[in-house]
């Protein structure tokens, strides 16, 4: 073979396993998807929405408290950790930007972004369970919380950061102090790529087991008390999924299609948030 | 009140606001590092019982026995290895085929839409993974590609021993795909913003000399992106670690160090997970916690590397992470 049809050769072969590849990552989508779909709405009935969830040996039984619990955490770690987030990540964008204490939270927000959830788990066992004496919901907010800040903390940063120093400037002009401009112009011209942070953070904390399984742990019944072990739809899935009972397993896949989905929706709202209105709708 | 002294009380009043708005800012950014620390602090705590007991002993024995509350961390540290081992050589590659794909290969209107549903791979939450893993995968490789490397590379010699044993479907090797599939969306995304911050002008010149498409990616597009590509290895490698809900489904938590792949063992996310709400005495729940601090040390060194890596490259880079 001459040289020049081995390099062709080459390249062929190069650009079709990488065409391969592409296909081997979408067909795993592709699998995960599929399999959701049919096992889980296989499992889905009204009941799903209706009862509680099943004690063993039950034929009945759905996700209520489950799904009630989650919600409930859910929102409660984003009501916890957005306003911490936004602040400091304002603080990143505006009032620190260059100093070095900046540099260094920014790099410890990276590490937590990536931090293993688990640990997360662990702490907040140490630093809040084991001081409270029980395990509970509010505990598990908690934990998701410190998941959810690092997101937001980042997108905010970024979406600040977007916002024209001229704007700031005229604000400035004008007499305004700092917190004005930042709240009446950075703020109104950042909102829907903050909106967008805060949607990918709900859509990282609501599937998340692990912090979950020692902080709000799970609880068979209806529970509003924020003090006490609490249902909810990731530590049921866990728990469900390796039991033996056929209905069980039917409500984890009922249970895993619904975060799926959830999140699904979540993050594709996202993407749309972003582009159709650009990063920062309010300044064009 | 004269003008001049109400718009004195007003200005006054700006400078409060300004005062607390600026410290609750500063506040919020302080908390961030103080977490960090709190999260060391707390962990060092809960595990020292453990520590102050086993010493060394801790990660260099592999008994793990909660009747004798004996405790050693080895099997657990050498399952962590060993499937983010596994994930890594699966992921590798197909992650690289996929960056390529996405910003060389694939024509505009595929771009886009292949891009966000791999990103969607990402955001599907780890303990889906696991249950699929479990229920599909699992079953699978226990029925067909198990018995297969048992009877035709078992008795290959110096290797032979990874894929010798019954198939039991969950253990190292299926713990090590599932992982694999996971991390796949992070080291491609990351990938893939590497490859496109490499200026056009230099792939150009690549083209004017006659290189072929492959030729102008190898030589210069991975040379030139190496810092970057390496970050996002190593952010893949730090997830991989420290994964624990898709890993515990499939790795059949044995505390148990086996040359084959295909045997049960354990890591040490999925070893807290499972054991921690049942941990009976004091030392084995600090035990367990102590297994969160070597997590927590392993992956902190992963994952700072690699950020600092990827410093380098401004933040943009990072922004789909």
């Amino acid at each position: 073979m001459s040289r020049r049809l081995f390099r062709k050769f080459v390249n062929l072969l190069a650009l079709a396993l990488s065409g391969l590849a592409t296909a081997v990552g979408l067909l795993f989508l592709g699998a995960i998807l599929w399999t959701l779909a049919k096992d889980g709405f296989a499992g889905m009935s009204a009941a799903v929405f209706t009862q509680n969830t099943p004690p063993p040996g039950s034929t009945s039984g759905g996700l209520l408290n489950a799904i009630y619990g989650s919600v409930i955490m859910t929102v409660l770690g984003i009501a916890i950790g957005a306003p911490i987030g936004i602040l400091a990540g304002t603080y990143l964008a505006e009032y620190g930007r260059n100093s070095p204490l900046s540099a260094v939270i920014r790099f410890i927000n990276d590490v937590l972004l990536s931090a293993p959830s688990i640990i997360i788990g662990l702490f907040v066992y140490e630093f809040v369970v084991v001081p409270m004496g029980n395990f509970s919901a509010i505990s598990g907010a908690i934990a998701l919380a410190i998941i959810a800040m690092p997101v937001i903390v980042r997108t905010t940063e970024d979406m600040l950061n977007l916002v024209p120093q001229g704007m700031k400037d005229a604000s400035t002009a004008m007499g305004a102090y700092p917190w004005r401009t930042i709240t009446s112009i950075a703020y109104p011209a950042a909102r829907s790529g903050m909106v967008t942070g805060m949607l990918l953070a709900v859509a990282r904390i609501s599937g998340e087991t692990a912090p979950l399984l020692f902080t709000a742990l799970n609880n068979q019944f209806w529970s509003t008390n924020l003090k006490a072990p609490m249902a909810n739809l990731p530590v049921v899935i866990f728990q469900f999924a390796l039991s033996p009972y056929d209905n069980w397993q039917q409500l984890a896949w009922a249970g895993a299609l619904l975060i799926t989905a959830a999140i699904l929706v979540l993050s594709i709202a996202a993407r749309v948030a972003v582009s159709r209105l650009g990063p920062g709708s309010g300044r064009k | 009140m004269s003008s001049a002294e109400a718009f004195e009380t007003h200005l006054a009043g700006q400078r409060l606001r300004e005062r607390i708005f600026r410290g609750s800012t500063l506040a919020a950014a302080v908390l961030l590092l103080l977490l960090l620390g709190g999260v060391v602090v707390s962990l060092l705590h809960g595990a020292w019982p453990a520590f102050s007991r086993f010493r060394l002993s801790f990660i260099t024995h592999d008994v793990w026995n909660p009747v004798t509350d004996s405790y050693g961390a080895l099997s657990a540290i050498y399952g962590t290895i060993v499937t983010s081992a596994l994930a890594m050589i699966f992921a590798l590659p197909v992650s690289f085929g996929i960056a390529v794909f996405l910003t060389e290969l694939a024509p505009p209107w595929l771009k886009r839409p292949v891009g966000v549903a791999i990103e969607l791979l990402a955001a599907i939450p780890s303990i889906i993974f696991g249950i699929w893993g479990l229920f599909v995968l699992a079953p699978l490789l226990q029925a067909s590609v198990e018995p297969w490397m048992d009877s035709h590379l078992g008795a290959v010699p110096l290797v032979g021993a990874l894929f010798q044993g019954a198939p039991y479907g969950i253990g190292f090797l299926t713990a090590g795909i599932v992982l694999a599939i996971m991390i796949i969306p992070f080291i491609s995304a990351v990938m893939r913003d590497v490859f496109e911050t490499v200026p056009d002008v230099l792939k150009e010149s690549g083209y004017g000399l006659g290189a072929t498409t492959w030729e102008v990616i190898w030589k210069v597009v991975v040379p030139y992106s190496r810092t970057g590509m390496i970050g996002g290895i190593m952010l893949g490698l730090g997830r991989a670690l420290g994964e624990t809900m898709a890993v515990t489904f499939v790795i059949g938590n044995a505390h148990h160090i086996s040359a084959s792949l295909l045997a049960p063992g354990t890591t040490i996310s999925a070893a807290i997970a499972n054991e921690f709400t049942e941990a009976t005495t004091p030392l084995y729940t600090s035990s367990l916690i102590a297994l969160g601090v070597l997590l927590f040390v392993i992956t902190f060194a992963v994952i700072a590397a690699a950020r600092l890596m990827l410093l380098r490259l401004g933040r943009r880079a990072l922004a789909s992470v």
